[in-house]
């Protein structure tokens, strides 16, 4: 028994229970969620090196059998996810100590956000596709309280959206697992991988695979299916839209090179030309929709869209270079997403509006925090030397060697207009003159604890600016992995995958 | 027996989608209890039926035809978890009514920004 694999689903788990047994105490629920978040970060770093050292990972729960029990498998791709997971859940937990909003405490914020995590970090861990399906119901249960905490008028328009659209793409998700056990008689996804080769599975992989398409798509926020986003990933408390936009548009990007690595790869020619031809428009519409808007969050919301965009295009050339940049490129906008929203978090806090009209002039006030700000959002325009100059640069090289011109012209374009708009935020809400000017007393200073997360996340940024060649090693033996699902089938199922391929 | 059922899932996800494109809260949330519905028929269905078929193996270890008791276990999970889901939900709607004072989802677009 590999206790490691079990430790970043326990460890959220029990910070939860915890949490919640301290409900009325403020500063106690506080520190819990501290201990509990550096714990998943520990647990999943020292996973990591295990991964690195050992290979893929696997336990099998209960001692079931591989193909008839639940597994948690991780490789390289999961062991990644998990530590930038445990890196947002700390960055997170202090932002929202200092943020200072007891209500929300009251109401069990903490603990939301820990089992939000464990469903998070269950769905990077698991090797079966109906326990995928279970991860995601909890992670969508915690998102969907949090989403409406509060309670504002937004916030109950937005999130009943947000709930209808999950709730019919777990309905897909369902019935593509339906359709796939109905036929092949497995759902662990290394004996899917196997079984699904055969000619006779052809048709419901194709069909299975087309809804799982769509499911995973709606969680990612690909092109057709992105509109419930914008519409409301601006309305709950900062910290929570900070959590949503680098995490759980992610694990739906995650899963779909998950599901389109391992499982569904009878049909590369068909199902990654769909992939391909939807990261296009998806880079494409999210950017034009961030240049029309004049809200901070709405900004940045549009642009989680673009750049979801980028890392399906990584997903859809499909060669070890692509797929290492898509991984890449995934970790370092996890990063950097999450800063840009608490930077507008501690905007909002000082100028109690998020309409860039009416904000300005607070790079005279704090300019300390325009320099903060410029760094993620550089980084996302893709500037050298920040992280996102080299995740732009790896997928452009990539999707040229594999002679894909014209997608590479258009994220060269999107790469354009996505500074565009980070310059649009820095010249209304920083540069400009405050349109406020009679107010113009020296603000309140900025609460020190508050930036201490959003610092930390500039200083990852800069750093993986710096030493890009250090994050690539790892996101290359991940992409080879992903491009050998035998690696992945043999972890899990052991030596006896071959008799249970021919006898299904 | 499957042909009929697979005439009853299509007519479910028919009506549910109907319910779906309306624009009434409650009418949308019995849309995605109908999809919920069929799709656990679905499974049902889709995993073969064996009419009075024990779910086990016997003792003899004589493998009889047998009903293959995964999907059952499968359905129950997503059940349940329906369940939960379709009971926030109605909470939720009481609650957006509550607040906005409408249950019509096109009024609801002004509340957004």
């Amino acid at each position: 028994m590999n206790i490691l694999l079990a430790l970043p689903v326990v460890i959220p788990l029990l910070t939860g229970i915890f949490g919640l047994l301290t409900l009325k105490y403020h500063r106690v629920q506080a520190w819990i969620s501290h201990a509990g978040a550096i714990g998943l970060f520990a647990s999943a770093l020292i996973l990591l090196q295990s991964v690195w050292n050992q290979g893929i990972q696997s336990i099998q729960l209960a001692n079931w059998q591989a193909p008839f029990g639940i597994s948690f498998v991780a490789d390289l791709l999961s062991a990644l996810m998990l530590v930038i997971t445990g890196f947002i859940a700390i960055c997170i937990s202090f932002y929202a100590a200092a943020y200072e909003e007891k209500s929300y405490t009251k109401l069990g914020f903490y603990p939301l956000v820990h089992f939000l995590l464990m469903g998070v970090c269950g769905a990077f861990l698991t090797g079966d596709l109906f326990n995928l399906y279970v991860w995601f119901e909890v992670m969508l249960m915690s998102s969907f309280v949090l989403m409406v905490l509060g309670n504002t008028k937004m916030q109950m328009a937005g999130g009943f959206k947000y709930v209808s659209i999950n709730i019919i793409s777990s309905v897909l998700f369902l019935a593509a697992l339906g359709i796939l056990y109905g036929k092949v008689g497995t759902l662990n996804m290394a004996d899917l991988s196997v079984k699904l080769v055969q000619k006779e599975n052809s048709e419901v992989a194709l069909t299975a695979g087309i809804l799982l398409m769509v499911a995973f798509g709606i969680k990612a926020g690909v092109f057709p299916l992105f509109f419930w986003l914008p519409a409301s990933y601006h309305t709950p408390p900062v910290v929570v839209s900070a959590l949503f936009a680098g995490l759980l548009t992610k694990v739906g990007v995650y899963t779909l090179i998950r599901a389109f690595t391992l499982i569904f790869t009878q049909d590369i020619p068909y199902t990654h030309t769909i992939l391909l031809v939807i990261s296009g428009f998806t880079m494409v519409s999210g950017v034009l929709g961030a240049a029309s808007q004049y809200h901070f969050r709405k900004i940045l919301s549009f642009h989680i869209i673009s750049q979801i965009g980028y890392m399906t295009l990584g997903l859809a050339i499909f060669t070890k270079a692509a797929l290492s940049a898509a991984v890449f490129y995934t970790l370092h906008h996890i990063v950097v997403k999450t800063n840009l929203f608490l930077i507008s978090g501690v905007v909002q806090k000082a100028k109690r509006t998020e309409e860039l009209q009416n904000i300005g002039g607070l790079y005279k006030w704090y300019p300390w925090l325009a320099v903060v700000f410029l760094v993620p959002a550089l980084s996302l325009g893709g500037i050298p030397p920040l992280s996102g100059f080299f995740a732009k640069f790896a997928m452009i090289k990539a999707s040229l060697e594999a002679e894909y011109y014209w997608i590479a012209g258009i994220a060269l374009a999107v790469g354009v207009l996505t500074l565009y708009s980070m310059t649009k935020i820095w010249a209304e809400a920083f540069w400009k003159k405050d349109p406020n000017q009679e107010q113009s007393e020296a603000p309140q200073p900025l609460s020190k604890p508050m930036l201490f997360p959003i610092v930390l996340m500039a200083v990852v940024t800069i750093g993986i600016g710096l030493f890009p060649q250090w994050l690539f090693q790892f996101t290359d033996v991940a992409a080879e992995q992903l491009l050998n699902p035998q690696i992945y089938v043999q972890a899990v199922l052991g030596e006896n995958y071959e008799i249970l391929g021919q006898n299904p | 027996m499957e042909s009929l059922l697979a005439v009853v899932i299509g007519c479910l996800y028919a009506i549910g989608l109907y319910l779906i494109l309306e624009r009434s809260l409650v009418k949308l949330i019995f849309g995605l209890l109908l999809w919920g519905q069929a799709t656990n028929l679905l499974i049902f269905t889709s995993a073969g039926l064996l009419g009075g078929k024990p779910p086990i193996v016997p003792e003899t270890g004589k493998l009889l035809s047998y009903a293959d008791p995964l999907p059952q276990a499968l359905i129950l999970t997503a059940i349940v978890i329906g369940f939960g889901m379709i009971s926030f939900t109605l909470v939720l709607s009481k609650k957006v009514y509550q607040r906005l004072h409408t249950d019509d989802l096109e009024q609801m677009k002004g509340y957004e920004s």
